[in-house]
């Protein structure tokens, strides 16, 4: 093997945000099972098979791009086409058709020096559970041909959370450890762009929290994060998300602006009935859409005359008690919800 | 980069728990038991006696069979019936019956007349107690013959063929002798085919294989570096088996050694070639696990090691010519026991040379389809 090949230049990275194009992706389009004509154009598993009849692949796919040094978020619920995305950008599986590049690199014909620059962080924890936290971390650095030492830097403020435990073997961490752990594998080489496949999944708040801070730090070190999480309120961290859902993206845009295009008033609605609440709620022609959040009803009202003391007498016909009426702002996941309905 | 991946694979072997005295303790089971317990040597048939004539000649007659060692005396009935009702109690395997006047029909020139029936219900067991029986019947009809008419001048004129016969490679047909080079090839299997691909679909299903697909770690060096492990723990263990049929059996091959460790190299990349393939299809151990079973039923069951391919039907031959199992227990056995050389085993090393290139051929096709 020519060992030379293999080294990762990173000095000429240019780590300021805005300046070009991390992620490409033109019309990509995967799907598992090829289907009857028309009725999927994403990425994923469809719910309806039929392996006879292959969709015709023209204007089909999603398409994006992500600049350097963005955090950008995939959102969707599971199944929505996430890891397949993920998988196809990390040169693990090919696409049915269409075209994307990470960091300048085609991901078909130029896999390999994607290989070399990209950390890529699964859903499951994959490391050696049989060797120690050590162990991993420096096999990780000498697949990429390099050593702890020289990217020490980078994953400093991770690895210090663990380096007490560092001759305890990976599969006796706790759930959050291994997640430092195999954040910090994934930076090791000092990848340009990283892959995080819903990392925050099955983890604690406060884990969550500390994550989140994590990433916004490689981010000011210019490191390109491609995150993806099942979890609205961690959207508002990102720089920009994408709202998938079935294969498809939604809207791609920042949180603030996802926000702010929601076109309907917002209310939250509670009483005490909250079952036949609900039911009443979309039953009114004048709600849009309603659906539960937490102990509340968020209403989606498209009527702009209509006001929450009209909604209150409605309630109360309808015997009612205890009504609360607020007008909210939306959240992401407000927006998810009536992009999804349409 | 190679040397990182051994490193991690002998680190990770070590570690486990169990492969590593497995390993070891599997090849001693092996050869130190399996040869002593399973053996087509019978001894201890019980023989029931019906002596139906009660003479010098009956009673040396089953005094010469119980002396041969094959046969223990565990019943003697008067009729006929009572044996086959020790027989259905398992209580014998072979009946004799002596009718009356034996002796003096033997005396007087008439010659006598016994009957042997066997237990068939384990059928090897029943025709090997036949066999010895009857060749027992046969030297003691020589010696009556010669106590009858000793220097009789017509006895001498009659021309008989007298048999000599001689096994030749193993003059004693001693069973270990030949079962021994043939289990050595089972471990080769084992250890160099099926533990690599359980190995490598064990990393498919911890995902630590796809952690390694993003780097720039090469499939080659990365498979590689699965089997060398295997080869080398491969190699440590035919070179025990070689000892321990040695201080064992006291088996030293009649040919080289060169031959023999030159024929398990192109067999190790015969089976660790298989492994890769069982490994590419397989996704989870439970699929792997089952897969080798498969084939290892079909390789032993084929491969001559019990039953001789000969005694197979044509079809059953067919299949047997595929297995490299056959091929190689075939050379072992050759090289350990006729002392061939690789010029003498031109055929079976075509063969085997023949399945190592289509294996590995195989397992890097059906690799790019899978990816």
């Amino acid at each position: 093997m020519k060992k030379n090949e293999t080294i990762v230049d990173n000095s000429n990275l240019v780590p300021i945000q805005g300046l070009g194009v991390a992620i490409e992706v033109k019309n990509l389009y995967k799907n598992y099972y090829p289907i009857k004509s028309g009725e999927f154009a994403g990425l994923g598993r469809p719910a309806i098979g039929d392996k006879s009849n292959p969709v015709p692949l023209q204007g089909l796919g999603v398409s994006f791009e992500v600049n350097r040094g963005e955090i950008f978020g995939i959102i969707g619920p599971d199944g929505a086409g996430k890891t397949t995305l993920f998988r196809i950008l990390t040169t693990l599986i090919l696409a049915n058709s269409g075209t994307a590049s990470v960091d300048g690199f085609d991901v078909v014909n130029d896999y390999k020096e994607i290989r070399k620059r990209v950390g890529y962080m699964p859903g499951k924890f994959s490391l050696y559970q049989d060797l120690t936290v050590e162990e991993n971390l420096n096999f990780f650095a000498t697949v990429f041909n390099t050593t702890i030492e020289e990217n020490y830097e980078l994953i400093k403020d991770i690895y210090q959370q663990i380096e007490p435990f560092k001759k305890r073997r990976a599969g006796k961490l706790s759930g959050g450890m291994k997640q430092k752990l195999a954040l910090s594998c994934a930076l090791i080489h000092k990848p340009s762009v990283l892959f995080l496949d819903e990392p925050t999944t099955g983890v604690d708040p406060v884990s969550r929290k500390e994550f989140w801070g994590m990433l916004k730090s490689l981010r000011e070190q210019g490191i390109t994060i491609l995150v993806s999480t099942p979890y609205m309120d961690e959207a508002s961290l990102c720089d920009r998300i994408a709202l998938i859902q079935n294969g498809q993206f939604l809207k791609i845009e920042t949180p603030e602006n996802i926000v702010a295009q929601y076109e309907n008033k917002l209310w939250a609605v509670e009483s005490d009935n909250m079952h036949k609440l609900l039911i009443d709620l979309r039953n009114n022609e004048m709600t849009k859409n309603c659906f539960a959040f937490g102990d509340k009803h968020h209403v989606s009202i498209s009527n702009e005359q209509m006001t929450i003391e009209n909604l209150k007498e409605y309630l109360m016909k309808e015997n009612h008690t205890n009504i609360q009426i607020l007008e909210i702002e939306p959240t992401v996941e407000d927006c998810f919800m009536q992009l999804s309905q349409k | 980069m190679i040397k990182f991946l051994l490193k991690k694979e002998f680190k990770q072997l070590i570690r486990n728990p169990f492969l590593p005295r497995m390993i070891f303790i599997f090849p001693f089971m092996v050869l130190m038991v399996f040869p002593w317990a399973a053996s087509y040597e019978i001894k201890n048939l019980n023989l029931s006696v019906v002596d139906n004539d009660h003479s010098t000649y009956s009673r040396e007659l089953t005094q010469k069979i119980i002396s041969s060692n094959y046969f223990k005396l565990t019943n003697v009935s008067p009729t006929y019936k009572k044996a086959l009702k020790s027989i259905e109690k398992d209580q014998s395997d072979i009946i004799l019956e002596i009718p009356a006047n034996f002796e003096k029909n033997l005396t007087n020139g008439q010659g006598g007349k016994v009957m042997i029936s066997a237990n068939a219900v384990n059928g090897m067991k029943g025709g090997i107690g036949m066999t010895y029986l009857s060749s027992i019947l046969v030297d003691f009809n020589a010696q009556v013959i010669q106590e009858l008419m000793p220097s009789s001048p017509g006895a001498a004129s009659v021309p008989t063929i007298e048999l000599d016969s001689q096994y030749r490679f193993n003059p004693h047909l001693n069973y270990r002798v030949f079962m021994v080079p043939a289990l050595m090839v089972m471990l080769l299997t084992m250890m160099c085919g099926f533990l690599p691909a359980i190995s490598i679909v064990f990393e498919k299903e911890l995902g630590t294989m796809e952690q390694i697909n993003v780097s720039p770690v090469p499939r080659l060096t990365f498979i590689l570096a699965k089997l060398i492990p295997f080869w080398i723990i491969g190699f440590i263990v035919i070179s025990i088996g070689f000892l321990i049929a040695w201080a064992v059996y006291g088996l030293i091959p009649a040919g080289h050694f060169s031959t023999i460790y030159l024929f398990a190299a192109i067999y190790i990349l015969t089976v660790s070639g298989l492994g890769i393939v069982i490994s590419n299809y397989a996704s989870t151990l439970q699929q792997a696990m089952f897969i080798v079973f498969f084939f290892l039923m079909l390789f032993i069951m084929l491969s001559g090691l019990y039953t001789p391919i000969d005694s197979m039907p044509e079809w059953a031959k067919w299949i047997a010519a595929f297995n490299p199992l056959k091929h190689f227990m075939e050379v072992m056995r050759s090289v350990y026991l006729k002392g061939s050389n690789t010029f003498q085993l031109a055929k079976p090393l075509m063969a085997l040379i023949g399945f190592a290139v289509f294996f590995n051929t195989w397992a890097v096709l059906s690799y790019r389809k899978k990816n």
